[in-house]
């Protein structure tokens, strides 16, 4: 203990030579730090990807099943456009001839290989011995108003047109450009296809203002990433208002705002330097940073300030004194606060999603250097200014007071306030357990993203958004024509037909059926697949010689003819819920099919769905690391290894409410907020160590029985917890408003967790603490194990 | 001295040349190769065609392919299927024609039925191939518009505007040797978005007859999905006589069994 006390003068030595360094080296201090700021931001490049592969890590199982189909077939990224003519009829003259000029015109879209439409469908028919495959409506203008009804009877009766191109209506129909991006640089691939799409269509617009379009797909949910990463980012600039407003009122100070701006200010450029450094691309989730580094990094510089200001108004020491005094006292608290901040964001480099580990890698390094700043530019910055203050003692008493008398409140009665928080925690806890994951990616846009309620549009009249995709084997080449392979395939695919969540079926089995119609002169009783091998070879021979350009079938077979793509559309349902679809599909093919028929649903839909599970399967083990990490920090600093397993409890506990919270609230959770837990985890300890630390030194410097030290530990850091936690829950109800959900979910449980910290740190950690004394006091052997007990709790 | 005079007489040449506009030399030197290849009277060729992914993953399909020449109309040609096996005997006959679409015939072995397959849609791919239909077919000098690009050496580079409205191409920018005949080295296709597509190379040329040259390699490279095809040819036969009589549909069935 003796040479930890050591250690301990020592920090306090160290902090008052550092202080005193700083102060003396004002200028050179603080232009040294400007050109580091500096240095690192002309590094800096804000670049941005929102392709949605990003969410993905390269070894993610789902991604690599999908890349490999996608390889095997066509890989195909989207635009959907969905025309609605307010005459509530696709099949007028006017409206086909405007479909298929827009047609014509998409196929200019930057990277297409293919565009379907009501217009350019391959519609295939008998006459005689001859086989014509041609466009539904080809040069519509020159067509007879028989025609043009023969038309929209052809196609409200082609399954492969209803609910995916034409509703069953005949009333919206849509135009799906496929692109494939060479993925050499989304950030420019992504833009460039949209902005040629809105052109298109504004133009479309102009020319046909029937129409109403909306839009989506792949690329606009790529556009949208990339677009809330961008709006999300001007949140800063909210931020950066509020740190301006809290910080004038609670310093009540300009010099002190401007050198808090200066600080924050440095923290974000470096953390920006640090971006274009590492190379890392922009995503939703990590354009946040400059937030989570301003609102994090203020804390910092309050502490500072405060306690600087108040040895000046309330104890009358000079500048200087107050500046170094304050250095001392404050020190060791920030650098700690700071590393268990830091070890908790780098905690996200334990999960499954890339974009968290730059958020978490981006925000560590930005907290680091703003610890540097908050120590050095700070107090240098403070030196220069010309700061004064007037004396204010009659208010400060008032304040004073009322967190005392919390402190009585709850010295009083720490068995009753124990029992009672924990009834709710456990009960909160059990909540917790009820929240469902769902990472459906449409829902993580909110009503005010075009491509929501676009999305939206889309799927109460057209199609879904939502698919999944098989690759059904023959286990031979040339072996998707053998018959018996067909007719499974048929009733894979009237299976899937006939499950309520299917809106589209798209199978190989529909183009054999068709054909080998058409090669009976249009008899509805050949409507079925080909009995014969050969056949079917060359009736699938004949039909691919007769497809135009990019309107063929190998996005759909493979290159040997052994294995061809189920492609399932799917209506809006939960992450749950597809997964089971899928597992569904899977395990009729294991029951019924052989075993090279047999093959697992992939999608991006698929992907996300289970990437929540993913992230908190992997964040676990990253969370056991937090925690053990930081206690074992908190046990250091403490210098108490039995309080600093105490510590767990207040650290952990606020956690669980916050999740047993959001059940009532939500009951839903996203991959964004697996990540809160080792994130809140560094930031809510800087409470339980500034109790704790005031609270021991009141035991052993000040000699005061528990109760006492608890009511030191409110009067002397009640109020530097209240406005800290006032200026986190800012920043994070601040990005709370962010239309984008893995960042507004993850920002709003924040405020429910940074909130219950503060609670459970008022009323359960004292009350803890004088339990534990009263029985470490009467029984002294047990008092090491006293925190596993309470910790079983 | 002797060499500036033959740089001046290049100069003048090359000046003279320049005397027409980009679009008749183009179709000037399409006409030169049609020229250069007349009077072959027809051939027979055995080709191995490889359909390559992007993971390296391969097929392939056998095929024979009789070609007849005609002067006064498109030239017509007769493809049989020798492999893969369920499309065994199967085999197209085409009249290709320097105005309007081709006509083309489909045997089907398994029904012993002759179809006539739609030609407006020559433009997608052929058996799964990166290869058009329209690649593949007679290449008439009617077919396309011409301009002339420029001249590196012997070679000769000119693009070619298709006619048809239905074609996947906005143009093809074809490389000629000038020296070989006018023999074709590579091709280079755009898309309707006029993006780059496809490259087709010609090489392991041969010359027949004193006159004629055969490339028995073509490589066809589609840059937007990374995938290949490989035609491999056998030594071509010009010494068969065909007729007429040879590209009837009774010769297809006849062809397919």
């Amino acid at each position: 203990m003796n040479a930890l006390k050591k250690a301990g003068n020592a920090t306090n030595r160290f902090a008052k030579n550092w202080a005193s360094f700083v102060i003396r080296y004002k200028w050179p201090v603080f232009i040294g730090t400007i050109l580091l700021a500096f240095g690192l931001a002309s590094q800096g490049k804000m670049e941005f990807d929102g392709d949605y592969h990003v969410f993905f890590s390269e070894s993610n199982p789902e991604l690599e099943a999908f890349d490999a189909l996608q390889e095997k077939y066509t890989k195909d990224d989207n635009v959907i456009l969905v025309l609605s003519p307010s005459n509530g009829d696709v099949f007028t003259r006017e409206n086909l001839i405007a479909i298929e000029e827009l047609t014509a015109e998409a196929w200019n879209t930057p990277y297409s290989s293919r565009v379907d439409a009501i217009t350019n469908f391959q519609h295939t028919r008998a006459d005689g011995d001859d086989l014509y495959v041609d466009d539904l409506s080809y040069e519509t203008s020159l067509k007879t108003e028989a025609e043009i009804k023969e038309i929209r009877v052809t196609a409200l009766k082609e399954p492969l047109l209803v609910n995916r191109i034409i509703n069953e209506a005949g009333s919206v129909t849509a135009v799906n450009i496929t692109v494939r991006l060479p993925g050499l640089d989304s950030a420019a691939e992504i833009p460039e296809v949209t902005k040629f799409t809105r052109d298109m269509i504004a133009a479309f617009k102009e020319k046909n203002p029937q129409f109403e379009v909306h839009s989506s797909g792949l690329v606009p949910l790529n556009t949208a990433f990339f677009e809330s990463s961008q709006r999300d980012l001007m949140l800063t600039m909210v931020m950066l208002l509020i740190v301006i407003v809290t910080t004038l009122i609670l310093t009540r100070s300009f010099f002190s705002t401007i050198s808090t701006l200066v600080v924050v200010l440095f923290s974000i450029i470096s953390a920006v330097g640090f971006v274009g450094i590492m190379g890392i691309k922009l995503t939703p989730p990590s354009a946040v940073f400059p937030t989570m580094v301003l609102t994090l990094a203020v804390a910092d510089s309050i502490h500072i300030l405060i306690t600087m200001l108040q040895k000046m108004r309330k104890d009358g020491l000079g500048k200087k004194e107050a500046l170094v005094e304050s250095m001392r006292l404050n020190f060791m608290p920030v650098l700690i606060t700071s590393l268990t901040t830091v070890i908790g964001f780098l905690t996200m480099n334990f999960g499954e999603v890339p974009p968290f580990w730059d958020l978490g890698n981006i925000t560590a390094f930005g907290m680091t250097m703003a610890f540097l700043y908050s120590t050095t530019t700070l107090p240098a910055l403070m030196a220069i200014f010309p700061v004064k203050v007037r004396q204010r003692d009659v208010e400060k008493e008032q304040k004073i007071g009322w967190y005392t008398k919390l402190g009585y409140f709850v010295s009083r009665q720490p068995a009753r306030l124990t029992l009672i928080s924990f009834t709710i925690i456990a009960v909160l806890a059990y909540m917790a357990t009820r929240n469902v994951f769902n990472d459906e990616f449409i829902n993580y846009f909110d009503e005010t993203v075009d491509f929501r309620t676009d999305t939206d549009y889309i799927s109460n009249n057209l199609t879904g958004i939502y698919n999944i995709e098989y690759s059904i084997g023959s286990g031979e080449s040339g072996g998707i024509n053998n018959p018996e392979y067909l007719q499974k395939l048929n009733e894979f695919e009237d299976w899937l037909n006939e499950q309520p969540e299917v809106v589209h079926v798209n199978a190989f089995s529909e183009v054999a059926r068709r054909v080998n119609r058409s090669m009976h002169g249009d008899e509805t009783a050949y409507y079925r697949v080909p009995d014969n091998r050969q056949e079917a070879a060359q009736f699938l021979l004949l039909y691919e010689l007769s497809l135009p350009f990019g309107l063929d079938l190998n996005n759909q077979i493979n290159v040997d003819k052994s294995e061809t793509r189920v492609t399932v559309t799917i209506e809006n349902i939960s992450s749950a819920e597809m997964i089971a679809f899928s597992k569904r599909g899977e395990q009729w093919l294991k029951d019924n099919a052989p075993e090279a028929m047999q093959s697992l649903g992939v999608s991006p839909t698929l992907m996300f769905s289970k990437l929540g599970f993913r992230q908190a399967e992997s964040m676990f083990k990253g969370n056991v690391f937090a925690i053990v990490l930081i206690t074992l920090v908190l046990i250091l600093a403490l210098r108490s290894l039995r309080l600093g397993l105490l510590s767990i409890i207040p650290n952990v506990t606020p956690v669980l409410v916050g999740f047993g919270i959001w059940a009532l609230y939500k009951g839903q959770i996203n991959t964004g907020m697996v990540i809160v837990f080792g994130m809140t985890l560094g930031i809510i300890v800087d409470d339980t160590v500034h109790f704790m630390s005031k609270f021991l030194r009141a035991r052993r410097e000040l000699g005061y029985d528990a109760r006492q030290a608890v009511v030191y530990a409110f009067e002397t850091v009640g109020k530097a917890l209240v406005t800290t936690t006032v200026v986190l829950l800012a920043g994070f109800a601040v990005l709370s408003t962010s239309s984008f959900a893995l960042n507004s979910y993850m920002a709003r449980i924040t405020v429910i967790i940074i909130t219950a910290a503060l609670i459970i740190d008022f009323i359960l950690l004292p009350s803890l603490l004088i339990l534990i004394s009263k029985k470490s006091e009467a029984v002294d052997e047990v008092k090491e194990l006293q925190p596993q007990i309470q910790l079983n709790k | 001295m002797r060499r500036i005079v033959i740089a001046a007489t290049a100069l003048f040449a090359a000046n003279t040349l320049s005397a027409q506009t980009p679009e008749e030399k183009g179709l000037q030197i399409a006409k030169e190769a049609e020229k250069a290849d007349l009077g072959f009277g027809s051939s027979i060729v055995d080709l191995k065609m490889t359909l390559k992914n992007k993971n390296g993953q391969t097929s392939e399909r056998f095929l024979t392919t009789r070609t007849l020449e005609l002067t006064e109309d498109g030239d017509k040609s007769l493809i049989v299927f020798n492999s893969p096996k369920d499309v065994k005997g199967t085999a197209t006959l085409t009249f290709t024609h320097k105005v309007g679409s081709d006509d083309q015939w489909l045997y089907l072995p398994s029904i012993k039925r002759v179809k006539r397959i739609s030609s407006n849609n020559k433009s997608g791919p052929f058996v799964g191939s990166e290869f058009a239909y329209e690649d593949l077919s007679s290449q008439e000098v009617e077919k396309y518009t011409y301009k002339f690009l420029e001249q590196n050496g012997d070679l000769l580079l000119v693009e070619q505007d298709p006619v048809d409205p239905k074609s996947g191409y906005t143009r093809r920018i074809v490389t000629y040797n000038k020296d070989k005949g006018y023999r074709l080295e590579k091709v280079e296709f755009y898309d309707r978005k006029n993006a780059l597509l496809k490259t087709l190379t010609y090489s392991d040329y041969k010359l027949y007859k004193d006159k004629f040259w055969r490339a028995l390699t073509f490589e066809m490279v589609n840059h937007q999905s990374n995938k290949e095809t490989l035609l491999r040819f056998s030594e071509y036969d010009f010494g068969t006589a065909l007729s007429d009589d040879d590209f009837t549909e009774v010769a297809l069935k006849r062809a397919g069994n």
